[in-house]
């Protein structure tokens, strides 16, 4: 087999060493190396305009939102405000008010399963996944099923790790209700042909969901040209802060949904007889938000669109091309999941040496990777292995640090060997 | 080198490759599960106990080679050892990976064991150098089985 020669065309994409001396943390040493950061499909690094972001607000900007008349609060609600705006632009949504924010993903999810399942599916009907779920696109449907004797069928994938579109289409019946589904799956890295899926659903009336957590900090995602109803994703896999994440709805379903929570802020007026609640996307912001946090989301959205979606795409899919072909010529490795279409996630297993042990012995190098089941068990049963090591790559990643994984990987065989 | 490395350089070695009493045994009476259900790793044990002796041991598993080194190296400790010393070494043993027992100055009975000290370094795999000891434990009190998320330790 002849080496992959490392792709020169795409080294003017990206300025990845002036990229990279935004990002603080990638100066640090781990275990007296350098690190080598591959965990981006768990979470990302936040670059120093995004931090100096936080700190501003914190400085000089913070109180409480929607409430006080007061100088700050006004600001804090002003740069909250811009923050949802910013989202709406980056994932191109008709208008802000379809921009809800939550604590991540998850949490985007399970308030669709609230606010939609809850009111519009009933016993006997069903629910369509996929079998590359995460566990967070999983759990609070079977939740839901068992609540309301409702049932899930699963779209079967190929072994590649490509869903089989065919099968896809049988599920459909009368009494499908929802398509809840992976953008981009976080275990295999597979990136599944979404559009033409929400087309399907769409021809027999069904909306649907997008977990969008492991795509939107990879591609530039248009809500619209997707046609999707829902599309959830998190802040932390794309440069900014843990605890904020955003759910996009398409206006005529949020208008129609419950509220999730309670509280202060999604109401318009609360008597003990009756309460009005407030309009979208307020009515599914209950409480104090992580203003904060938002806010800085906002900023990582800049720093992304500074960039350009179709810049990082490119570089990330260069790094894919490039660890994939060096990882095959490595005896004894399965690569789990190799889609046509992938995100820049090499999922595989290294012969008769657990990835635990391998995810162990590669950190004593420096090299942060994942290892275990993802949060995706049925896709490990699907491929018949308890876990894998995943090495997943970000824009500031380089060709120099997949040779670090692959040198790293030659060390790991040499403790087993 | 670190103590790290140097535990699985030593246990890798040996008995990840050759793991002693692998295996099941048909002629058992008391069997038990282990699970961690962080990483998947699953171990069964089957003892054949003679009143209080263990008599024979042996168990099989998908794991990893921290996993599997412990399971072999505590299968080849306890048996023939009656089930109160056993379970002395189980206390220690959790003791040492944990970090409530210093071996390098407090008494312990725990000999070539040992080694697993250096799993201190690595706290993500304590659980996994535990999960054989744990289901042990579970095997001599009855108990079908037992999970890295009990909460014991």
């Amino acid at each position: 087999m002849t080496p992959v020669p490392m792709p020169k065309q795409t080294a003017a994409v990206l300025d990845v060493d002036k990229i990279r001396a935004d990002f603080p943390i990638l100066m640090r040493q781990v275990h007296d190396l350098p690190l080598v950061y591959l965990d981006n499909a768990a979470s990302s690094q936040m670059p120093q305009p995004v931090i100096d972001r936080w700190v501003r607000y914190q400085q000089n900007e913070h109180a409480n939102v929607h409430r006080a008349v007061h100088a700050l609060s006004e600001i804090a609600t002003r740069e909250y405000e811009a923050a949802r705006d910013k989202v709406a632009r980056f994932i191109n949504a008709r208008e802000p008010r379809e921009i809800i924010f939550t604590r991540g993903t998850t949490e985007g999810i399970n308030l669709v399963m609230h606010g939609f399942g809850r009111a519009f599916i009933q016993q006997g009907d069903e629910i369509i996944l996929s079998a590359l779920e995460h566990h967070s696109n999983i759990v609070p449907w079977q939740m839901l099923c068992e609540e309301k004797g409702a049932r899930l069928r699963i779209i079967p994938m190929n072994d590649a790790g490509e869903l089989l579109l065919d099968e896809y289409e049988k599920l459909f019946n009368t009494h499908t209700r929802l398509v809840a589904l992976a953008h981009v799956s976080n275990a295999l890295g597979t990136v599944n042909p979404v559009r033409e899926m929400i087309h399907a659903a769409h021809r027999h009336g069904v909306p649907v969901l997008l977990d969008g957590a492991q795509a939107a900090p990879h591609m530039a995602v248009d809500v619209q040209a997707l046609d999707c109803d829902f599309y959830a994703f998190s802040g932390h896999k794309m440069c900014g802060p843990t605890g904020i994440g955003v759910l996009y709805g398409k206006a005529e379903w949020l208008e129609k949904m419950q509220p999730y929570q309670g509280g202060g802020d999604m109401i318009l007026s609360v008597t003990f007889e009756k309460t009005t609640y407030n309009a979208i996307p307020y009515k599914f912001e209950a409480g104090t938000p992580p203003i904060a946090a938002a806010i800085t989301l906002g900023a990582a959205m800049d720093y992304l669109s500074g960039i350009g979606m179709d810049a990082i795409a490119q570089h990330e899919r260069a790094l894919l091309r490039y660890a994939t072909g060096q990882l095959r010529q490595v005896k004894g490795v399965r690569l789990i999941g190799t889609a046509q279409e992938k995100a820049a996630v090499l999922s595989f297993t290294l012969e008769g040496i657990h990835p635990h042990d391998a995810g162990t012995l590669l950190d004593m190098e420096g090299i942060a990777i994942r290892a275990g089941h993802h949060c995706a068990q049925p896709v490990m049963q699907r491929f018949g292995v308890p876990a894998t090591a995943r090495a997943s790559f970000a824009f500031y990643n380089t060709f120099a640090e997949v040779d670090a994984l692959i040198a790293g990987i030659h060390k790991v065989q040499k403790v087993f060997a | 080198m670190s103590d790290g490395r140097q535990l699985y350089q030593e246990v890798i070695m040996d008995h990840n490759k050759k793991p002693r009493n692998y295996g099941v045994l048909a002629d058992a009476n008391r069997r038990a599960e282990g699970h961690n259900p962080l990483c998947g790793d699953h171990i069964s044990l089957s003892l054949r106990l003679d009143d209080d002796l263990i008599r024979e041991i042996a168990f099989q598993g998908e794991t990893c080679a921290i996993c599997k080194a412990s399971a072999s190296m505590m299968t080849a400790n306890v048996k023939g050892k009656s089930v109160a010393d056993a379970e002395t070494l189980i206390q220690e043993f959790r003791d040492m990976a944990t970090g409530k027992l210093d071996t390098a100055t407090q008494s312990h009975h725990l000999g070539r064991l040992n080694v697993f000290a250096g799993v201190r370094e690595l706290p993500t795999r304590v659980k996994c150098a535990v999960l054989p000891w744990h289901t042990l434990h579970a095997a001599f009190h009855e108990e079908s089985s037992a999970t890295t998320e009990s909460g014991e330790f």
